[in-house]
């Protein structure tokens, strides 16, 4: 493999006067997952968003294959090959879970602008595909509007992978799914992302999962970067357990 | 050098009264998050009302006066505190759109009862007693009244703001307009709170139509005329801030005085003007913020949207078989009426398509309409175009203003949308009501006829029928190919919309002028069909009318619009026949009771009832 898939280089935001990101910097490889955690406000939702292009970094910038995307809109960001679900699920309410993959699908294939043609007959086999792949294909008739939380996520992943993304943002993808279904999703997850190459950053509170899965682990603490490594490496770091000891938390939630 | 100056004072005089309104208006949506309509007929209510005290006390003595003029503004307070009570408290839930409709019902009622009680003609008020004179400044004789003004304007603005930051009250306002939910979690009484912002911005609205008195005629149409203005103010100074409200009324009051000195013909256009410089700048206001979108983009969830279904597929074409036969068994009246229903059909569904599928609420639509029924017309009379030309100029015209105001309001949304598209609707009036030598203002432009072999009635109900049935149905597919899809995908969720490629603003932009385009077209079918054209085709009401369609049928169905505009127009025909004087009164009461008892539109409502019984997947909840 050639470089990381996605690097970060000094990353900074402040909002106000509080510096919600600051001077992050990280790597992502192809094929791999790397999980961001940290205490709650500690900046990973901000680093998402900074990375996608929702919010414009104050200072730093992020490489996507080698090819600075600093600052772009979230749109080409996407069509870079950058794929995101979100913390609170952001699905289309008024469409069926396959109407929501084929838009993905008609928005990556370009045809956006079609005035004519019928949206519901394009891309069913694709989009049947990527359902069945997040286990959701049975629920493919169904509006998005009446889904249990659980699936909202499997649909997101699902759009995510549409445009067959280099990179997945996973802002805490298991956050209200019972314990089975996290780790069945973030076993999905892995097993995808080792198949197709696709580098995976995600944000996780719950330990076992992180732990289970992710092959390298970032710690933020009030917008700094204090570690990096191996889940062993991370978890005897004294800083790390300072941080979510100090904050009344146990790793594992055991 | 003195004439700058006596302008700048006229400027700052009339922006008092304006920036009581707007003010008012400010505070009832801060706290509320109602955009009331109505806030135009307290402003002319205190303008009568005040006319009446005044008369009564005597206008010669101070007490009289002023005291005539405070009462008034206390009485239209009341008034908006009945309102209330009887009508918005029980509609707080509804969508934003329905409590509109539901104020403008109060605009009509207002409007009826107007008439009933201080008669058509325009009433002459009496001059401010202490303030009858003149001073002198550079040689000019300025009005002490509108000294008395322009020093008013500050002192309610400081009052307003001792009011806010000094008390107990003012503390839960200002709560409230950043988090009502959780004000109401804190214990406090939202009721009462609501109650009583209502009142206060209803005084302020009565104030500031009392205090014209001693300035202009008091009429019935100060009401609209103020609404269109405030809502510029407000949308410029930014939506809940009242010092905003007082810059916004000052520039833009300064900036009419001026423009009546430069360009007397299109003050409007100037104002426009401002507004587009401000709001490229500062697309929320000079003092506003951007609104939170995390609230929203939780609790909207819209409705599941299919294709229609075997049985409405054969409804739709019983329904038009029926109106293909239709002129062999009616009059010339009912194919005349016919035609209108088939032509209003078209402007309900192209608002339709973008307040439905899009989630741009217009409350302007009437001005494409309108530059529709101008731009034929216009190709008429100036470059004697035939019908087939004029039909084709009507959209390009319409077409045309889309392309340049819809520029504009696809970067706002919700109310900041609605108010920019009323006033752009407002500049488009104002322009065929000044600009005399090209329209005829308000005489119009008459002798638009259809080609001769158009001419008859049936003929032209015929031509109506094949064009806005194609066209009512292109609209359709068009919601359901991939655009109209992004389209509702940008309404479900923008951020998730962003997040897989689609450029939201430029996709809202395709559909604002596709809309107008199709209401162009709807108006220059309009334009040969009445043989005229008038600047009322353009007017605030003619808007509301398409919303009521929409809204009436349902804005998240499809057919709704068709269903709503033949149940609004046949209303509105019946009334005006069968009732002719007041009608309004009755439309108003009727549109009021429709928003109670149907918040989800005619179709919306049959389908929730279809949905209870049959399918679970519908829950009632999603069908908002």
């Amino acid at each position: 493999m050639s470089g990381p898939v996605l690097e970060a280089r000094g990353l900074a935001k402040a909002f106000g006067g509080v510096k919600a990101v600051d001077g992050v910097s990280f790597t992502v490889e192809a094929g791999r997952l790397l999980a961001l955690i940290g205490p709650n406000g500690a900046g990973k939702t901000t680093c998402f968003n900074l990375l996608n292009g929702q919010l414009q970094p104050d200072a730093g910038s992020v490489f996507l294959g080698g090819r600075n995307i600093t600052g772009l809109a979230p749109r080409m960001v996407w069509a870079l090959g950058v794929g995101r679900t979100f913390q609170i699920t952001a699905t289309f309410s008024s469409m069926t879970v396959r109407e929501n993959v084929q838009m993905a699908l008609l928005s990556h294939h370009g045809k956006v602008w079609n005035l004519f043609s019928r949206a519901r007959e394009a891309f069913v086999a694709k989009a049947d595909a990527l359902l069945e792949q997040v286990g959701m294909a049975a629920q493919a008739e169904r509006a998005c509007g009446i889904l249990a939380y659980g699936d909202l996520k499997r649909v997101e992943l699902a759009v995510a992978l549409a445009n067959a993304p280099k990179l997945l943002l996973m802002d805490e993808p298991t956050a209200g799914m019972s314990p089975s279904e996290r780790i069945a999703l973030m076993e999905l997850t892995a097993r995808i992302a080792r198949e197709r190459g696709i580098a995976v950053l995600f944000t996780e509170h719950d330990m076992d999962v992180v732990f289970a899965h992710a092959d390298r682990i970032i710690v933020l603490d009030r917008g700094r970067l204090i570690a990096d490594g191996s889940a062993e490496a991370v978890r005897a770091n004294p800083d790390v357990q300072a941080v979510y000891l100090g904050s009344g938390s146990t790793f594992g939630g055991r | 050098m003195d004439l700058i100056l006596i302008q700048t004072l006229n400027g700052l005089a009339s922006a008092s009264s304006l920036f009581l309104v707007a003010s008012g208006l400010s505070i009832i949506f801060g706290v509320t998050r109602v955009v009331n309509f109505a806030h135009g007929s307290f402003y002319m209510l205190g303008a009568y009302i005040a006319w009446s005290l005044v008369s009564r006390f005597g206008s010669a003595s101070a007490l009289g006066f002023w005291g005539g003029v405070l009462l008034a503004a206390l009485l239209v307070g009341l008034v908006g505190l009945l309102i209330e009570i009887a009508l918005l408290r029980r509609i707080y839930q509804a969508p934003e759109l329905f409590q509109l409709l539901a104020t403008f019902g109060v605009v009509l009622m207002v409007q009826d009862v107007a008439l009933a009680s201080w008669g058509p003609q325009d009433l002459l008020g009496p001059r401010a007693p202490g303030l009858r004179s003149f001073v002198s400044i550079f040689g000019n004789r300025f009005p002490t009244y509108e000294l008395f003004l322009i020093v008013l304007g500050p002192i309610v603005l400081g009052a307003l703001w001792l009011l806010f930051n000094k008390t107990r009250w003012g503390t839960l306002v200002r709560a409230a307009t950043l988090d009502r939910e959780m004000v109401g979690a804190l214990g406090v009484n939202q009721r009462l709170l609501f109650t009583s912002v209502f009142f206060l911005g209803s005084c302020l609205a009565g104030l500031g139509g009392a205090l014209q008195l001693p300035r202009e005629a008091v009429n019935l149409h100060m009401d609209l005329s103020i609404i269109a203005e405030a809502f510029v103010v407000v949308v410029v100074g930014g939506l809940g801030s009242v010092t905003g409200a007082y810059l916004a009324a000052v520039l833009i009051g300064v900036m009419h005085a001026f423009g009546i000195l430069i360009f007397p013909k299109i003050t409007l256009v100037l104002v426009f003007l401002i507004m587009a410089v401000v709001l490229i700048v500062r697309p929320h206001g000079l003092m506003g913020r951007k609104p939170s979108l995390v609230q929203q983009g939780a609790t909207m969830r819209e409705p599941l949207l299919s294709p229609a279904t075997r049985e409405i597929k054969l409804l739709g074409a019983a329904a038009l078989a029926v109106l293909a036969i239709a002129p062999l068994l009616l009059g010339n009246y009912g194919v005349s009426l016919l035609t209108e229903l088939v032509i209003l059909t078209l402007f309900a569904a192209s608002l339709h398509f973008m307040m439905g599928p899009g989630g741009l609420a217009s409350f302007g639509h009437a001005a494409y309409f309108g530059l529709g029924a101008y731009g034929a017309a216009l190709a008429a009379k100036w470059l004697a175009a035939p019908m087939a030309a004029g039909l084709l100029f009507a959209p390009f015209l319409a077409g045309l203003a889309g392309v340049v105001f819809g520029w504009f309001c696809v970067r706002l949304s919700g109310v900041y949308l609605a108010m920019l598209t009323l006033a752009f609707a407002q500049i488009a009036w104002s322009v065929a009501f000044q600009w005399v030598e090209l329209t005829g203002g308000d005489n119009g432009i008459l002798g638009v006829w259809p080609a001769p072999w158009a001419a008859g009635k049936t003929t032209y109900y015929y031509l109506a029928l094949v064009l806005c049935t194609a066209l009512v149905l292109a609209l359709r597919v068009a919601i359901f190919s991939p655009f109209g899809y992004a389209l509702r995908a940008g309404r479900d969720s923008p951020v998730r919309a962003e997040a897989i490629g689609l450029n939201v603003t430029r996709i809202n932009w395709l559909a604002f002028i596709i809309a107008a385009i199709a209401a162009g077209i709807a108006g220059g079918l309009y334009a040969y069909f009445k043989g005229s054209v008038f600047p009322t085709y353009m007017a605030i009401s003619k808007s509301v009318d398409a919303l009521l369609m929409v809204l009436l049928g349902g804005v998240q169905t499809v057919s709704g619009p068709i269903v709503g505009a033949f149940a609004f127009a046949w209303l509105q025909d019946w009334l005006v026949r069968g009732i002719a004087e007041y009608w309004r009164l009755v439309l108003g009461s009727a549109i009021v009771v429709l928003v109670l008892a149907f918040p989800q539109g005619l179709v919306g409502t049959a389908l929730r009832w279809r949905g209870r019984s049959q399918d679970d997947d519908v829950p009632a909840e999603a069908v908002r």
